[in-house]
């Protein structure tokens, strides 16, 4: 923490400070405080004010969750007011209606192009108490000291800036943060091992001649060119320098090779919402398909059997985080940091976990979880009984192993990062023929 | 009243309809043409005036393919619909005599209309599907071995559904106008020796050319502009003008998105056009 001496200035009255109207309340009464000599009183005040701050945090769905903000109330004592839109719509909104929230909630390679833009300041780690327990995936980019950073847009690489008005990304940690992760996870292709009669163990095996007309691929450009370079790269076709910023060329291939398997009738369908691909996989139409995590336990929770497939060439990672608003001083800015301490102490972290995602600092969850849950997240152990959801609903039965295994062992096989590339207008003009063709 | 006030009178009248006219039509086209023109990055659009959105989307194959598409779609949905439409307003006008019966059986029409389009969409989904219920049925009785894949996510599909969906557009004008046709008409032709085939063929089929003009026109621009059904039935795998313009728009490229309706426009109203010159719909009305 700084002195109480810079937490003072920050919250006297000033341009930034007066933006609202309940604020200059706020302000005037710190400022009387401080007049009046009244120092030491300064931490009832603000115990006091903070419960008139309200906190409006924008992001996608995953992770903008309603417990969260009762919890935040509940614990805090101010409100957060979650808004939930799409990854497009959030990064948007991020670059142009800098005003328009207090904390943004968005995936690091979004902060790649956003954070660049101006409108999000960084956060001074030595104010972030469990800054030490935050995994090393988002500090150094190596969950262990021995592992390859991973291809694409590692959140290490636009985790730092040099300086607290810096918008260029550092190199190596420093004391300025982009963006506490909240969520992360490693995607995979989801299979129906009752209707597949052999293992499945590469990327490649999404274009096998075993499944034709019975795969499918996920159709957001971003997100699907990297699938289809995990399955070209696989298959031995094409070899990417950087599958997270290809070269015209290198996209040019991977959609030539797509087109390809489309037009010889290898995909039943194409994927775009989280319900379409429970639907296909359920249904049978599908038997081999991108996939997200909670999608592959809505199939299970029908009793369909499904996996979520650890493949040999590795993961897809996606993470995301919690940013400040530029704009943000004074009082709010304590409470900001004040919500992202709390975020980071565990309760969310445990939330997560049993969601079947990552947390940020796993460590501080592992307080708030079973032994039990510990070990079927977090461990790959078997579950020593039913396996329930935030909701309470049961999600595994006694006995499950978590597909991929330990977190180590899904988060240390990281192929590649969800990322945006320099070519991307190229990228979306090209995937549009592969979906017309 | 002096012919000047009266022509005052008019103005007066039409400029509540006029003024909801360019609110909601005029500004929001207008709009759409400006903004076609400008530049746009990853996350923000940029005045400016550019022809590159109209230069690429012209200059691609993409496009050509998406519209021959969409124009398939189109063509074989107009087809179906015109085929099925014209033979139940034929049904319900000329061989259900009691105007009790012709109201009953019209709103029977009618009733799949009560549910929401995407509702009727989707149920073709488990119905049509591999493990569907037709297929279950068709190798149940022994027809088929091996279930029948373009039953789903395919044009077959698609077209299915926009016929389900858009029939009604047809028979609907189509009905009206037979409504109108005189009897009397149809016993001369009788009378004179024509056969029931001659008599469709060159009192009906003429008389009925409004009613089809304007149910085409329903259907057409319908289709043209689909993208949900496009979406749903073919499984994501095929492309027409409306779902190019709903994934532009997906992603921020709205200068692109616009510059795509525009074209898009300017296309459904030269068939419009091309339509009103075959049938004049006003003199025959």
């Amino acid at each position: 923490m700084t002195t109480d001496k810079t937490k003072l200035t920050s919250i006297l009255p000033g341009k930034d400070v007066t933006r609202r109207g309940f604020l200059k309340g706020a302000a005037a009464t710190a400022g009387v405080a401080i007049g009046s000599g009244a120092i030491t009183g300064f931490p009832t005040i603000w115990a006091q004010n903070i419960k008139n701050v309200t906190l409006r945090q924008f992001g996608t769905g995953v992770s903008n969750i309603n417990a969260v903000a009762e919890k935040v109330k509940e614990d805090l004592g101010f409100t957060l007011q979650m808004t939930a839109l799409d990854s497009d719509a959030v990064a948007q909104r991020a670059v142009t209606q800098p005003n328009s929230f207090d904390i943004a909630d968005i995936e690091y390679w979004i902060c790649k192009k956003v954070f660049p833009a101006g409108t999000l300041q960084p956060m001074d780690t030595t104010k972030i108490k469990n800054y030490d327990k935050i995994s090393p995936l988002f500090i150094t980019g190596k969950l262990t000291p021995d592992s390859k950073i991973a291809q694409g847009t590692a959140p290490n690489t636009v985790g730092f800036v040099e300086g607290p008005d810096s918008t260029d990304f550092a190199s190596a940690p420093t004391q300025w943060m982009t963006l506490i992760p909240t969520i992360y996870n490693a995607d995979t292709l989801g299979i129906r091992p009752d209707l597949i009669n052999r293992p499945v163990n590469s990327w490649a095996d999404l274009l096998s001649p075993d499944f034709k007309g019975k795969a499918s691929i996920l159709n957001i450009p971003a997100i699907g060119i990297m699938d289809a370079a995990m399955v070209s790269e696989a298959m031995g076709e094409i070899t990417y320098g950087d599958k997270g910023n290809m070269t015209k060329d290198e996209i040019d291939q991977t959609i030539a090779l797509m087109i390809k398997a489309k037009r010889d009738g290898q995909f039943r369908a194409f994927w775009k919402s989280f319900d379409e691909s429970v639907n296909l996989m359920s249904s049978g139409e599908v038997v081999i398909q991108s996939m997200w995590s909670p999608a592959v336990a809505a199939v299970r929770s029908k009793g369909i059997e499904c996996k979520y497939q650890p493949l040999k060439e590795g993961y897809r990672a996606w993470g995301g985080g919690i940013g400040l608003a530029k704009h943000l001083s004074g009082l709010e800015l304590e409470a900001a940091y004040e919500y992202i301490n709390w975020y980071l102490s565990g309760w969310v972290g445990a939330y997560l976990n049993r969601q079947g995602y990552y947390s940020a600092a796993p460590e501080t969850a592992k307080k708030f979880m079973t032994a039990d849950e510990w070990g079927y997240w977090m461990e790959g152990k078997p579950a020593q009984s039913d396996i329930l959801s935030p909701e309470g609903k049961v999600m595994e039965k006694a006995g499950a192993v978590r597909d991929g295994g330990s977190y180590e062992e899904r988060m240390g096989h990281v192929a590649c990062w969800n990322s945006v590339m320099d070519e991307n207008k190229h990228m979306v003009r090209k995937w549009n023929e592969f979906i017309a063709a | 009243m002096s012919a000047s006030n009266s022509k005052r009178g008019s103005y007066f009248l039409i400029t509540p309809m006029a003024l909801v006219f360019a609110i909601f039509l005029v500004i929001p086209l207008l709009t759409i043409v400006v903004v076609s023109f400008w530049d746009y990055d990853e996350y923000r659009i940029l005045p400016d005036f550019i022809l590159e959105n109209y230069s690429y989307l012209l200059g691609s194959s993409v496009t050509w393919q998406i519209y021959l598409n969409t124009f398939k779609y189109a063509a074989l949905t107009w087809v179906f619909t015109l085929g099925i439409g014209f033979t139940v307003a034929y049904f319900l006008a000329f061989h259900v005599r009691s105007l009790t019966w012709q109201i009953i059986l019209f709103m029977v029409c009618t009733i799949p209309f009560w549910t929401s389009n995407i509702i009727r969409m989707i149920s073709w989904i488990p119905f049509l599907g591999r493990n569907g219920l037709l297929n279950q049925a068709l190798m149940g009785t022994g027809i088929i071995h091996e279930p029948l894949e373009f039953l789903l996510f395919s044009d077959f599909a698609v077209v299915l559904a926009d016929v389900h969906l858009y029939t009604l557009f047809m028979v609907v004008p189509i009905f009206n106008s037979m409504m109108r046709i005189d009897r009397s008409l149809i016993e001369a032709a009788r009378d004179n020796g024509a056969s029931a085939w001659a008599t469709l063929r060159h009192v009906i089929l003429p008389l009925s050319k409004p009613g089809i003009a304007i149910g085409s026109i329903f259907v057409i621009t319908v289709v043209m502009g689909d993208f949900i059904t496009v979406r749903l039935m073919s499984g994501g795998q095929s492309a027409s003008v409306g779902l190019q313009i709903s994934n532009e728009i997906g992603l921020l490229q709205y200068p692109a998105a616009a510059a795509s309706a525009v074209v898009l426009l300017i296309t459904v109203l030269l068939i419009v056009t091309a339509l009103l010159r075959l049938v004049d719909i006003r003199k025959e009305l």
